[in-house]
């Protein structure tokens, strides 16, 4: 029961961080492999905030999710819009769009590395415990956990019960039929990836209230977004934040049960099984 | 084989017999730079031998390169290192074919998220293995092999994968594999067996990048899953390759060349900067020079020729 408490409360800010990734490649189309870049940055700007300005990272987040909009937005208009205008079949620009978001990977973590040097950063935020059907758990995890669903939440009311989340839900289905219903398919996909942008630097804010973060851990938690993106299938927002769950409880079982060693071995294999065998997602694969 | 075949044929022969004097002329700092030029020759090629004609960005060089290595580092206290290669390649092949059968069901972004999950993969599972079950950090590879021998060895392999690469250019593998490039359903409707082929020719590629590694093994003298996994060379092969464009077989030897030199440099000089320097390089590959230099050279000359045949045309 603990364990699987643990997990879902690692799953939650999962959650967010994978939502971020759905919506970039699922609406824009655009496997944004920088995606771990943002909530890298976000990780330092939660920590820059709470150590230099004494900002909490909860009300952090009010700064963060804006600039990691604003930048995500930028990175679409300036760099893969162009690759998205002058490509000529969709798996021209998949293969693209991954090499050139490979590049900005790298040089965003190399960046990083070079202002903020190779230690690991943490700080203190409500580390204190927190009971829990009997047990305890640290009070950082549980806040964490609970602003990641507030923030799920009203990225699902805004996807399925407003106009312009229908648009979106639209593009993410049917680019051209979208066209044909007079929805402005380039605005949406900017916006979508510059909302994905800023729900991931939410999920970073939140990951550094409890979690030792460092300038190079983007790539590894690019690939746990896009293990829980294609489990829950892509552009399906319910699907990805059970897949986050199902991912969190999965590391936990097995950092506790069989060896912490393990750990990434699991995720990579979790990522390799489901690739082979349920490409479209664990939920049928109704969108995307 | 044609009067111009035969002349490429003779010059490059030539131009490997030279090279293999290298040793002689050179050790130190040159020859080791030669050996880093040769080790990424040979993986681009190989590279290109299957992601060049299928279109398909392999991200698991550093798995197949690591097979090799093992390979070596396994059997070094039983069998002499010229077979051990082998075994390398045959190991490489194995590998190949069961994740190229795997893969089939995969496309497109997928295989690159794929091969690279893959690779992450193999050497989370091998340095588990290693302290876990074995009780060890790595193996020890000791030989009386030096730079020179492995730059004679990398050269000999070099030569096998062109000659390979144009034999299959030549053969009906080869055009069954630009008519998959070019567009897969139709091959499918030639009667072309895609999956197949594509997987024979993963298969290919897979045992001379495992060959590649077997020959460095005695390089590092100490294999670790950390170094011999590195994946860092993945992205490494795929930029170089880019770089020199796939279109053609030496493609990659012009893109492979100038950033080896210049790599070397930046981690000499500058060794915080050199994930930025590669950030870099994938854009301006991206984004400047989609089909590489080759590509770019290609291109133009072909409008070179156009213009000249057009006001050729004027006159008559």
């Amino acid at each position: 029961m603990e364990i699987l408490i643990t997990g879902v409360l690692l799953g939650g800010t999962y959650a967010l961080i994978a939502l971020g990734l759905t919506l970039q490649y699922g609406v824009a189309r655009i496997m944004n492999l920088a995606n771990g870049e943002t909530l890298v940055a976000a990780c330092f700007g939660a920590w820059l905030l709470f150590t230099a300005a004494q900002i909490s990272p909860l009300w952090g987040l009010l700064i963060i999710a804006p600039l990691g909009f604003v930048a995500n937005g930028l990175i679409y208009a300036g760099l893969l819009r162009p690759l998205v205008r002058r490509a000529v079949t969709q798996g021209a620009l998949e293969v693209d769009a991954i090499l050139a978001t490979f590049g900005l990977l790298f040089l965003f973590e190399g960046a990083m590395h070079l202002i903020f040097g190779g230690s690991f950063f943490n700080y203190q935020f409500l580390a204190v415990p927190f009971e829990l059907l009997g047990e305890s758990y640290a009070l950082n995890r549980v806040v964490a956990f609970a602003a990641a669903a507030i923030i799920s939440v009203l990225l699902a009311f805004f996807l399925y019960r407003t106009r312009f989340g229908t648009a979106i839900r639209a593009v993410a289905v049917d680019p051209d039929a979208a066209r044909l219903v007079a929805i402005d398919v380039e605005f949406v996909a900017l916006f979508a990836f510059a909302l994905g942008g800023a729900i991931t630097a939410c999920g970073g804010a939140l990951l550094s209230t409890f979690y030792t973060f460092e300038a190079s851990m983007g790539g590894i938690f690019m690939i746990k977004a896009l293990i829980i993106v294609i489990m829950g299938g892509v552009g399906d927002v319910r699907g990805a934040v059970l897949a986050a769950l199902i991912l969190g409880v999965i590391e936990t079982l097995v950092a506790s049960l069989v060896d912490p060693g393990l750990t990434l071995t699991a995720t990579y294999g979790l990522f390799v099984t489901i690739l082979l065998f349920r490409p479209q997602g664990l939920f049928g694969g109704a969108a995307g | 084989m044609t009067r111009s075949e035969g002349l490429t044929l003779f010059t490059a022969a030539a131009a490997f017999a030279a090279l293999a004097a290298l040793p002689f002329v050179t050790e130190g700092f040159y020859l080791t730079l030669a050996v880093n030029m040769a080790l990424y020759i040979a993986l681009c090629t190989a590279w290109t031998l299957f992601s060049g004609p299928t279109h398909l960005v392999s991200l698991a060089t550093a798995a197949f390169f690591g097979i090799g290595t093992y390979s070596v580092a396994i059997g070094i206290e039983i069998l002499p290192f010229p077979l051990l290669i082998l075994c390398g390649g045959v190991a490489g092949a194995l590998f190949a074919a069961l994740v190229g059968a795997a893969t089939l069901r995969v496309s497109g972004a997928y295989f690159v998220i794929f091969t690279l999950g893959l690779a992450e993969l193999t050497r989370q599972v091998v340095a588990y293995l290693q302290t876990k079950v074995f009780g060890s950090m790595g193996l020890f590879v000791l030989t009386d092999h030096g730079e020179g021998d492995l730059f004679r060895y990398l050269l000999g392999l070099i030569a096998a994968i062109f000659l390979v690469g144009w034999l299959i250019g030549r053969a009906r593998l080869g055009f069954a594999m630009r008519v998959i490039g070019n567009d897969e359903v139709v091959a499918r409707h030639f009667g072309i067996e895609v999956a197949r082929s594509k997987v024979i020719l993963f298969m290919v590629s897979g045992a001379f990048i495992a060959m590649v590694g077997a020959i460095m093994a005695p390089r590092y003298a100490y294999i670790e899953p950390q170094s011999a996994f590195n994946p860092t060379m993945s992205f490494l092969v795929v930029i170089m390759a880019l770089l020199g464009g796939t279109r053609r077989l030496w493609g990659p030897l012009v893109g492979v060349v100038p950033f080896t030199i210049v790599a070397d440099f930046i981690s000499a000089n500058f060794p915080d900067h050199f994930n930025v320097i590669i950030g870099l390089a994938f854009l301006a590959v991206v984004y400047l020079l989609k089909d590489g230099v080759t590509g770019a050279i290609e291109q133009a000359l072909g409008r070179r020729r156009r213009a000249a045949s057009v006001t050729g045309e004027g006159r008559a």
